[in-house]
């Protein structure tokens, strides 16, 4: 009867782009799909018609009022599913391959599920408890039984279908299967979902509960299973630079699914997510789920020490030839090996490596085996290396550490202040507000409004020159080349006249090296170093808050991470309790 | 120690902490609890996003610092979420600081108009209650830097008549405000009208109807700025006009009651400019000496080096009374006191005439009384060899004034008076020879 009424009117909506118009009772199109109320209304043309089609306004006027309050009936479970559902679907559009999400992710999930008695057990929570509330309020609480296979139902069929999955709007086409709940309005009215105030107040031993952090920890369980080409520290930098939806993720939920009081607190995120944090619910989440070893990483996988070593040195611009020395290092510590690489959260005490900051700690410690950084040796091997340079222009050139500094310092001051600079301007709120009661809601909405409104005004006066374009994710955040003399690369310079010859072998020109942690701390809590940054060489410091800002993680967890490489190597030194480490040390290299 | 511990103890009724603030056992850390607090929630992570919208705040401090007007509004594009922080303080402050540094930014921008900024204000006045009248005012403000009179009437009358509960008594001072520079407008166009009479014949059948719509105009403008001027502040320009609109219309009792109440009651801050206007009023009506020397007296003690002080002077000398002799010559020195007026001619020259009289008449023991704070800094403030020299150089009249004086307080030997002394001038000769005799007659510093 609507669409007839609106049969005029051909634009598209503006949210949804659906041509399906209804008129509300005050003449106003609307659309019949999202509810989206327009400017525009309808013209009367009848005159004579007027009284009859008031009452049939009025009468679909209060049918359509509880129909807007009210959407599906979800579960707070559902809700996340579509999150990583989002999340998997970015991951693809990376480059991921289809079976982590059909294969891996799926798996996981059912199993977490499982695990969390949500579904495909015998018992679960939610049904143990309805059955409760059902029987005290209706008699009648047969449908309840049947509920367990329907949310298996559905999820199954959401994440096997691969071919309905390159459609962006899945689960827009794909109703929920609607789960009818009888005294809903009593026990649930504080959040759009279901389960929403029962999920924020359930505190069970032993499980881990779902957040939106955690469907991270997910992607990256399964990444690692995987072996995909993608670091901790990629997939958190993708995250920030928006191409793996995580913030606002509730925005990209079927209309219908509704979102307001407990719902807010468990899906709306006000912050980015923490390397730390994460990779502790990775873990948390693999011994949570039983997770048997995962496939070994060996020495063709992206994550080995030797690959992420070549990568990281390519990135930070240092010369090819320093790969040698970390290869060397890697078979000294035995950090090559698949047995320390490979993440096992059966083990006596599950602890996967970090493999970003441990190759990247292997390149620190090289970087300290050559030019021991202390202000000092880096200097006078830099002079050596430029006259050098300046004699021999047309052959290879030594590596200037001095210039190395110089062009990097620039390169990474530019982009971390590109990077706060965005930071401080990131939008976080939804344009869908979030609010806490219906009470609430108008006001919410109307804040929401002021503020649109408001930046509207201020988006005239910014600057006219357009703001740079999404960038297109990549593994790399630097481009070196030899044309421009800010971006000088240094791959292909020689570390001659660091090296010397000796008999048949290369040694280091420099015999010395420091550690950077003395001794380690044995105390129960959960540090074993700590990073005083005015206590060590001002190059060190610049090395460390370098490499940290380009994992973007904290400074001392890096240094950390150096220690306990060095720890590795000078394994001997350490043993001899109490006595105070020899400085001198003579490496050879072949 | 046994006080400490029981200020560490979780205090449930308030008296006892006061009996023990009055007892004199025990002492009371108000801020304590307080401290403690703070040292809690700080604990707390903070979110994200309250780090970039503090971080976003002060990149566009910095950009308006630098007067970068347009990175600043993009920094104001992204704060402006802080509106819809869940963190209700924070929410509740920020219009306070969108309004300040958005108006900055409009008010210089480039590509703002006066449009774009009624639109801005219009829109921050609704967002809470407590911000509508100050911006309203700020508004008013605006618009009459940009010579708009009548907007900033029509919005001031505006912002008059808005109420809004138990809210809008709380805010009475506002409101007053607010009232009174819509009588100040008022006042500039009957300020206005009055030039317009003035040049009007009094035959003219038009002087009859200008001068009744001005009674009209005064007498509306009198009600709005009389409310404000009762309630203790400054409001100069408020109580300037309206004692003139008073005067106009020969209420002098009136005006003379305002001025009064302005510079004298206690509940009004300390302020210069209401003695200065309360003495000008009374020397235009010829008030009698006595008076006039009562008022700039409180001046004198707020602002010893008031330009006016040279007025007080002379009503001081003409007096018969001993007592204000001698305030003469402390207000004399104190003049001199101040960096500004060291080359003052009149001061010195005044002050030279009546120290020779003082002295003359007997009276070293007030010279004495004021020269003893300031026997120590004088000489190298006033009659340092520096001073001896440019001041022969630039101004030989007020070297001779201040060589006398120099050489009366500080004898004969000082390098001041031997520096002047020593000059030899063709016109001054006379002069010169004269100070010479005085100084050997009056001088305090017996050789």
């Amino acid at each position: 009867m609507d669409l007839e009424e609106a049969k005029e009117l051909k634009e598209r909506c503006t949210q949804c782009a659906a041509v399906s118009w209804g008129v509300t009772d005050e003449g106003k199109y609307y659309c019949t799909s999202c509810h989206n109320v327009t400017e525009r209304s309808k013209e009367v043309v009848d005159t004579a018609a007027i009284p009859n089609t008031k009452i049939q306004a009025i009468s679909r006027g209060l049918k359509r009022k509880r129909k807007l309050e009210k959407g599906w009936d979800w579960y707070v479970c559902e809700g996340f599913q579509l999150i990583l559902c989002q999340q998997v679907e970015a991951l693809k559009t990376l480059g991921v391959g289809p079976e982590l999400k059909n294969d891996v992710l799926h798996s996981f999930w059912k199993r977490y599920l499982q695990k969390s008695k949500q579904a495909y057990c015998k018992n679960p929570i939610r049904t143990r408890r309805r059955k409760t509330t059902a029987l005290e309020d209706t008699p009648s609480h047969s449908d309840w039984d049947s509920e367990p296979e329907l949310i298996s139902d559905f999820i199954c069929s959401s994440f096997a279908e691969s071919e309905a999955e390159s459609q962006p709007d899945l689960h827009t086409q794909k109703p929920f299967p609607i789960i009818k709940a009888p005294n809903s309005g009593i026990a649930y009215t504080c959040s759009g979902s279901l389960d929403g105030v029962e999920y924020s107040q359930r505190k069970e031993k032993g499980i881990v509960k779902m957040t939106v952090p955690r469907t991270l920890a997910f992607c990256y369980l399964s990444l690692l299973w995987q072996r995909e080409a993608i670091t901790l520290s990629d997939l958190l930098r993708f995250v920030e630079e928006g191409h793996i939806p995580y913030i606002n993720t509730f925005e990209h939920f079927p209309e219908e699914m509704k979102l307001y009081g407990r719902d807010k607190l468990i899906f709306a995120i006000e912050s980015w997510p923490i390397y730390e944090d994460i990779y502790k619910n990775t873990i948390e989440l693999a011994t949570f789920l039983d997770l048997p070893r995962f496939p070994d990483i060996t020495k063709d996988c992206y994550l080995h020490p030797d690959i992420l070593c070549m990568k990281y040195l390519m990135e930070v611009n240092l010369p090819d030839e320093m790969h040698n020395l970390t290869c060397q290092v890697v078979k000294m510590t035995g950090i090559g090996e698949a047995d320390f690489l490979t993440f096992d959260p059966i083990a006596k005490k599950a602890k996967t490596v970090k493999y970003d900051v441990q190759a990247i700690a292997i390149i620190i410690v090289v970087l300290k085996l050559l030019f021991l950084l202390n202000d000092n040796l880096e200097w006078s091997l830099s002079d050596i290396a430029e006259k050098y340079n300046e004699k021999n222009k047309k052959d290879k050139p030594w590596f200037d550490f001095r210039k190395w500094y110089q062009v990097m310092k620039k390169s990474i001051d530019e982009k971390k202040q590109k990077w706060e600079e965005a930071r401080a301007k990131y939008l976080w709120k939804s344009e869908k507000p979030l609010y806490l009661s219906s009470y609430n809601r108008p006001v919410v909405y109307k804040r929401r409004e002021v503020v649109v409104n408001l930046q509207k005004q201020f988006s005239t006066l910014i600057d006219s020159t357009p703001v740079a374009e999404k960038q297109n994710p990549s593994s790399f955040q630097f481009n070196w080349t030899e044309e421009n003399p800010n971006r000088t690369c240094f791959h292909g310079h020689s570390l001659q006249g660091i090296l010397k010859k000796k008999g048949q072998s290369l040694t280091t020109m420099n015999s010395l090296y420091w550690l950077s942690t003395q001794k380690f701390c044995k105390s129960h809590c959960k540090h074993v170093t700590t990073y005083e940054e005015s206590y060590f060489s001002q190059s060190y410091q610049f090395v460390i808050s370098l490499f940290s800002f380009l994992l973007r993680i904290k400074t001392s967890s890096l240094h950390e991470e150096v220690s306990l490489i060095e720890k590795r190597i000078f394994k001997a030194k350490y043993n001899q309790s109490k006595k105070k480490p020899s400085k001198k040390k003579i490496r050879k290299v072949k | 120690m046994s006080d400490f511990s029981e200020l560490m103890r979780p205090s449930t009724e308030g008296d006892r902490m006061e009996t023990c603030v009055l007892s004199g056992t025990g002492m009371h850390f108000p801020w304590l609890q307080k401290y403690l607090n703070s040292v809690l929630t700080e604990r707390k992570k903070e979110k994200a996003f309250a780090q970039t919208t503090t971080e976003c705040l002060s990149l566009m401090q910095q950009a308006l610092l630098k007067h970068q007007w347009q990175q600043a509004a993009g920094y104001m594009h992204s704060y402006l979420q802080v509106l819809e922080d869940w963190d209700v303080i924070k929410r509740q402050a920020a219009p306070e600081i969108i309004w300040k540094l958005g108006s900055e930014i409009l008010f210089y921008h480039p590509k703002s108009s006066v449009e774009t900024f009624n639109t801005f204000a219009d829109r921050m006045k609704n967002i809470g209650v407590m911000n509508y009248l100050k911006i309203s005012l700020q508004h008013a403000l605006y618009l009459l830097h940009h010579g708009m009179l009548e907007d900033a009437s029509r919005n001031l009358h505006q912002a008059e008549t808005w109420r809004y509960g138990d809210k809008s008594s709380s805010q009475e001072v506002l409101i007053n405000l607010v009232q009174a520079y819509k009588g100040l407008l008022q006042y500039y166009t009957w300020s206005k009208k009055k030039m317009e009479l003035s040049q009007l014949d009094e035959e003219d059948y038009a002087y009859n109807t200008a001068s009744q719509s001005m009674l009209n105009h005064s007498w509306k403008t009198s009600i709005n700025l009389c409310a404000l001027i009762q309630i203790p502040g400054v409001w100069d320009p408020f109580v300037k006009s309206y004692v003139e609109m008073l005067d106009f219309y020969g209420d002098r009792d009136g005006a003379r009651e305002v001025l009064t109440n302005y510079a004298y009651d206690d509940k009004f801050p300390s302020n210069p400019n209401a003695h200065v206007y309360l003495y000008n009023f009374l020397k235009k009506e010829k008030a009698p000496r006595e008076k006039l020397i009562s008022v700039l007296k409180i001046l004198y003690q707020i602002v010893p080096s008031h330009k006016l002080m040279f007025e007080f002077y002379r009503l001081l000398r003409k007096s018969e009374k001993e007592e204000d002799q001698k305030l003469g010559l402390e207000v004399l020195f104190g003049v001199l006191d101040f960096a500004g007026c060291t080359r003052n001619i009149t001061a010195w020259k005044y002050l030279a005439k009546h120290l020779r009289q003082t002295l003359a008449g007997n009276r070293l023991a007030w010279i004495q009384e004021l020269w003893d704070s300031r026997k120590n800094w004088w000489p190298n403030f006033h009659f340092s060899f520096f001073w001896a020299k440019s001041d022969w150089k630039e101004e030989k009249t007020l070297a001779c004034e201040k060589a006398l004086v120099a050489g009366i307080l500080l004898g004969k030997g000082c390098r001041y008076f031997r520096y002047i002394s020593k000059q030899d001038h063709q016109v001054l000769k006379k002069k010169m020879k004269r100070m010479k005799k005085s100084v050997k007659k009056f001088s305090i510093v017996k050789p």
